[in-house]
């Protein structure tokens, strides 16, 4: 996606350097390394740090899941054996069947109110900053203390059931049923993202040419038409963006459930009936708590496939018909040339 | 960016033109506005109550007054100060690093030829999309092998310079550093560095301050990455020790809420600070994507 603005701006940057490459040309080669020598210094602490704390670690975590290590005692080679019991784990499968249900339960919901909110932030002309700074914040604060803050508002006898007594309805059991958990979190992270989504959203809205809408009202086109037609697909890449973003954000779900769940005894982490387990405190669980580290490797690298994967079939899905979407972009360009 | 030029449009496109729906469209947003602000105005009547008001049906739905009494004991609990400190030397350590190291290199990438040019930033983009999950175990090995493991250098040296900056940095180079000034500069005999310090830094301003304010906000929260490497608990940052405190002291909810305000007031101090350029930046960069 970002290198095709990349390419339009390189003849530009080229005719800089034009009058170095005359100077460079009579002592070279020494010269053209010189010339070289300060842009590679300026982008090598990135790639030192990669391959320290980045590359290595992934080769690492590679090696490291066909063996048997406790972190302290000798290694062992076990070959495929790691992914083998891991398939066989329950509690593994459990967690990927939480962690996409919870991924569910919260991306769903969060992106259609995003959508609708971006609307009506796009129609509100008045205290527009006001309202943005007031969505973003739930994004900006820390997730341990708002943990904490939703924990106490779930508990059995905590804000959310007094008031579902307050208007007659019996107590949720949220910290404690399979689908009270599960809301429960999906609740924490809506609350957490709905804001940013819609900025962004907003972005795309506001970034959609007024000639396209004036188009559509000379051409005789409902609201509805001007929806379906004009704003949906314009807004495409935008929305495949936000669930490119949440469907990664989604799959590591880790400080709600560590946080609200999490426990001495491995057999209860992650609440009643482990509901609340998700991928990554099972993870974080295996590897730091119970010291199986070629376990927690190898589980590190199914993430690593599921998130890929995951995130490959989203953006089919997103972006599979868009026959509509290329042709809003090409009527845009030529919006934008007739001006 | 065509912020409000371009408002007329959206009533035609969500048919909201006359009187009534605009106050439908104002109704809603303050509500949603309600919904956003309600857990941060809960948790200060929590921190300010006394435990037992906590635990009272129906709950008291206004701020006590033990808020002082209860950020005491929180001193007093934890290490607070010690985390705070911890805390803060971490994030702006981290996020004057993450400026300066990804401008210099959004700089070179934008605006400078050099071979493999395409090829390195091919595979900075590629880095990006590795989840930090995928090396938790090795990751930590590694800081125990160099002896990092339970220092604060374990939390800033390896994000001290990131993908995303890099990469949003350079977007924003291409579009707003003018060639001419360079060349100006070049003429007057300029190398990178010089040019990095004269005209790119300054320009590149209202990025970097939306960018600080990010990076900031995400050292500052993290963590499974400090609960993972901070092994010695007489040093850990303010989310860890809160995670602590909220284990260690369950029945004292009062307490623990006073903690989790004291941990989020500075944040939402910084951001306020600059919400202004962070929203518009933020939103700017969505859509170059």
């Amino acid at each position: 996606m970002a290198t095709v603005a990349g390419t339009a701006q390189v003849p530009a940057a080229g005719s800089g350097d034009e009058a170095g490459g005359r100077r460079a040309r009579a002592d070279a080669p020494r010269g053209r390394w010189r010339r070289h020598l300060p842009p590679y210094l300026a982008i090598s602490p990135y790639y030192v740090l990669f391959a320290v704390f980045g590359a290595f670690p992934v080769f690492f975590s590679l090696y490291l899941s066909f063996q048997d290590w406790d972190g302290i005692g000798d290694m062992r080679f076990v070959g495929l054996q790691q992914y083998s019991w891991l398939l066989q784990d329950s509690v593994f499968w459990h967690s990927i069947l939480n962690t996409f249900e919870i991924w569910f339960m919260s991306t769903v919901p969060m992106l259609f109110l995003a959508l609708v909110l971006a609307f009506l932030l796009h129609s509100q002309v008045r205290y527009a900053a006001a309202y943005r700074v007031a969505y973003f914040i739930p994004n900006v604060t820390s997730m341990v203390a708002m943990t904490i803050v939703f924990g106490s508002v779930f508990a059995q006898s905590g804000l959310a059931n007094s008031m579902l007594k307050a208007i007659g309805i019996d107590g949720v059991s949220w910290l404690t049923s399979a689908l009270g958990i599960k809301s429960a979190i999906s609740i924490m992270i809506i609350w957490r993202w709905v804001g940013y989504n819609a900025l962004i959203f907003l972005a795309g809205l506001q970034a959609i040419p007024s000639e396209l809408f004036e188009a559509a009202r000379v051409d005789g086109a409902s609201s509805r038409q001007t929806l379906f037609r004009v704003v949906v697909p314009q807004l495409r890449p935008v929305i495949l963006f936000a669930v490119i973003t949440s469907t990664i954000n989604g799959l590591q779900i880790f400080t709600e459930s560590q946080v609200l769940f999490y426990s001495d005894d491995p057999g209860t982490t992650g609440g009643p009936g482990q509901e609340g387990m998700t991928i990554v405190l099972y993870l974080w669980q295996k590897s730091f708590n119970d010291h199986q580290f070629g376990y927690g490797a190898a589980m590190g690298w199914l993430l690593f496939a599921l998130i890929a994967l995951f995130a490959i079939i989203n953006w089919r899905l997103v972006s599979g018909s868009d026959r509509d979407g290329r042709r809003g972009i090409a009527w845009r360009k030529e919006a934008r040339n007739g001006r | 960016m065509a912020a409000d030029h371009t408002s007329s449009t959206a009533g035609l496109a969500i048919g909201a033109g006359s009187r009534r729906a605009r106050i439908c469209v104002r109704v809603a947003l303050l509500l949603g506005v309600l919904v956003s602000m309600f857990p941060f105005y809960w948790l200060v009547v929590m921190a300010s109550g006394t435990n037992q008001d906590i635990l009272d049906y129906p709950p008291k739905l206004v701020p006590g007054t033990q808020l002082l009494h209860n950020m005491g004991e929180v001193i007093d609990r934890i290490a607070f100060f010690n985390s705070l400190f911890n805390t803060v030397v971490v994030a702006v350590t981290g996020t004057v690093l993450v400026l300066f190291f990804d401008s210099l290199a959004a700089f070179a990438f934008a605006k400078y030829e050099f071979p493999a040019k395409k090829f390195l930033f091919g595979t900075l983009m590629a880095t990006y999309m590795i989840p930090a999950q995928l090396s938790l175990v090795p990751q930590f090995v590694t800081m125990a092998h160099f002896g990092w493991a339970g220092t604060l250098k374990a939390l800033i040296i390896p994000g001290a310079a990131n993908a995303f900056g890099i990469f949003w940095l350079r977007q924003y180079a291409q579009n707003s550093l003018p060639d001419e000034l360079l060349d100006a500069g070049r003429i007057d005999g300029a190398g990178f560095f010089r040019l990095y310090r004269t005209v790119a830094l300054p320009l590149f301003r209202p990025a970097l301050a939306f960018l600080g304010i990010f990076t900031f906000i995400s050292i500052w929260n993290d963590y499974i990455w400090p609960l993972v490497v901070m092994v010695n608990p007489d040093r850990l940052t303010l989310q860890v020790a809160l995670a602590n405190l909220s284990v260690a002291y369950n029945t004292n909810y009062a307490v623990v809420m006073a903690g989790a305000l004291m941990s989020v007031v500075p944040l939402i101090v910084v951001f306020l600070l600059g919400a202004r350029h962070f929203l518009r930046d933020l939103a700017a960069g969505a859509t170059k994507m």
